[in-house]
């Protein structure tokens, strides 16, 4: 592995939360382009350290550095993190009242085209002439919600994306779309940080992580790590 | 076809002034979101009002629209015959160009039993420093007709307008009367909104009002849906945001007082920086068929929804800015 290939470094990252500490020296690489998968159980730790490579409040580690792009974000709100090409996908999306579902998708990358907004939704197999005209709210189930907030990941061509078990909330039919899509994201130079429960979506990736009580205990290969997990 | 003609030339014929004050008012009508082209097109109903200067009325078969001046003001009734239809809605154009003064508008709304009509209202107060509107309305939807009535306002940025606008709304059997109100663009000023809706037998009454609220800005809602005949149904919508050091008040009541009547209450506000805002629902049943609910939620702005959009690139006062206008419907 080349230095110049590690396009997030987070090094040693300690949280405590209410006297509780959530990540425990966290080291972790993912390398530009590639699929690393984050194993673990309930409770490891694996949605806080993706709170923590976002910025979100609360989550602000109290030792150690992230570097993304070579540049460190301890700092950075989200935003600016998100303009250095950094995002994420939450495990469980949230509602917007009144936010029309193509305002949403653009809001990553204004200049997007009619073509690609259309895209994005194909590629998490909704039909845009459908899903376009209606909000981002309540009407809509989990697993809709949850296909848009990939949408919204992938039209935004972020260098890196964090997808928060993207395979959550979405039926066995469509596992196989959020497998594709992933896919699709990597081909297109996209690194993908795969937080997930399961072994099938994990084999989808190019190296895994597991994570044990706030710790990386071991990276990988999938099928190593796959062992690893509990 | 009573009169088709646009009203630029029906101003246009009397004295210059009259049109430029005309066109002087359409670009305040632009501003708080109308369409000038549309009246200019002479093809709808219209009513253009300045101070307590009628600027044109267009009418329309099936509508009549009077509207005399007052010293302070304009009153105007405006009739929808029974069984009329329109397939484009009726433009109002309340507005005022001082900076200081006072307009009081009287409206009676008379919709004829199975008319079905819709109205786009647009207030515009663009240069108010010390300015006050009063709209005192009387609204009657007849047996099986259908009033949707838009009203949308503009204050300009000052915030020196105090508004009181307040309706007495009467809905026949099976009538139907949907109200939006929306103020959302400038500053508020002082804003009293204050509504009351009886419902007959089978009736609907839908009221919505949305507000963003800024700087010093005092906003008060009062609504009240009387539930009275048997299967009547009604919902208070109450969507506000305040930020800065305003102020909101609402105070919503629904009454069930006949079998089968179903009533609901819904507010939802945000509050940003040192502002304040309140929410009172009351619930009276009288009838043990009556059902009556109500649902509020006041507070910040929600802590996923501002992160999701800023992990999309949005700075915290852009993202802020999405949810409140998705909240108020404006995106």
């Amino acid at each position: 592995m080349n230095d110049n290939d590690v396009l997030l470094d987070v090094q040693g990252v300690t949280l405590v939360r209410e006297g509780r500490t959530i990540l425990r020296d966290v080291d972790l690489q993912v390398l530009a382009g590639e699929i690393h998968a984050l194993l673990g159980v309930n409770g490891s730790g694996k949605s806080s350290l993706a709170y923590a490579i976002m910025g979100c409040a609360e989550y602000r580690p109290d030792t150690g550095r992230i570097v993304f792009a070579g540049r460190v974000v301890n700092d950075l709100p989200i935003y600016e993190r998100a303009r250095l090409g950094l995002t994420l996908a939450w495990q469980e999306p949230a509602r917007f009242d009144g936010l029309p579902i193509g305002d949403y998708l653009t809001l990553g990358r204004p200049t997007m085209t009619r073509e690609e907004l259309w895209e994005a939704l194909h590629a998490v197999a909704l039909a845009p002439e459908a899903y376009l005209p209606r909000a981002l709210d309540r009407t809509l189930s989990g697993g809709e919600r949850k296909r848009i907030e990939l949408a919204a990941v992938y039209a935004m061509r972020p260098r890196l994306a964090i997808l928060d078990e993207p395979d959550s909330g979405v039926d066995v039919l469509s596992f196989g779309d959020v497998q594709h899509l992933v896919r699709r994201m990597a081909r297109m130079g996209c690194a993908v940080l795969l937080i997930t429960h399961r072994n099938e979506m994990a084999a989808i990736a190019d190296r895994a992580s597991v994570m044990h009580a706030g710790q990386i205990v071991m990276t990988g290969a999938p099928e190593e790590a796959q062992l690893a997990y509990p | 076809m009573e009169m088709q003609q646009p009203l630029d030339a029906a101003v246009g014929r009397d004295s210059i002034d009259w049109t430029r004050e005309y066109q002087a008012i359409l670009r305040a009508y632009e501003q708080a979101g109308g369409s000038p082209a549309v009246l200019r097109a002479g093809r709808v109903a219209a009513l253009v009002v300045n101070a307590n200067r009628v600027l044109g009325i267009i009418n329309v078969p099936g509508v009549t629209i009077d509207a005399e001046p007052l010293s302070d003001g304009v009153q105007v009734r405006i009739v929808a015959a029974p069984g009329a239809c329109l397939d484009r809605p009726v433009h109002l154009c309340f507005g005022m160009l001082p900076e200081t003064g006072t307009q009081r508008i009287i409206a009676e709304y008379e919709i004829g039993a199975g008319a079905q009509v819709e109205f786009l209202a647009h207030c515009t107060f663009p240069n108010a420093r010390d300015l006050q509107h009063t709209m005192e309305a009387q609204v009657h939807v007849g047996e099986g007709a259908c009033l949707r009535y838009t009203e949308a306002h503009y204050h300009g940025p000052y915030g020196g307008v105090v508004v009181e606008a307040c309706a007495d709304v009467a809905v026949a059997a099976g009538g139907r009367y949907f109200s939006t109100f929306s103020l959302t663009h400038g500053r508020v000023g002082r804003l009293l909104i204050d509504y009351t809706a009886d419902v007959d037998d089978s009736g609907v009454v839908d009221l919505a009002s949305m507000v963003y609220g800024t700087g010093n800005d005092d906003i008060e809602v009062r609504e009240a849906v009387r539930l009275n005949g048997r299967g009547a149904r009604g919902l208070a919508k109450t969507r506000i945001a305040v930020r800065d050091q305003a102020h909101s008040r609402v105070f919503t009541t629904a009454e069930g007082n006949a079998p089968g009547t179903r009533g609901h209450m819904d507010c939802a506000e945000i509050v940003r920086g040192n502002a304040v805002a309140k929410n009172v629902p009351t619930v009276i049943v009288r009838n043990d068929g009556a059902h009556v609910t109500h649902e509020a939620a006041i507070g910040s702005v929600n802590q996923k929804e501002l992160e999701t959009l800023m992990a999309r690139g949005l700075d915290e006062d852009t993202a802020v800015d999405v949810i409140i206008r998705g909240m108020l419907g404006q995106l």
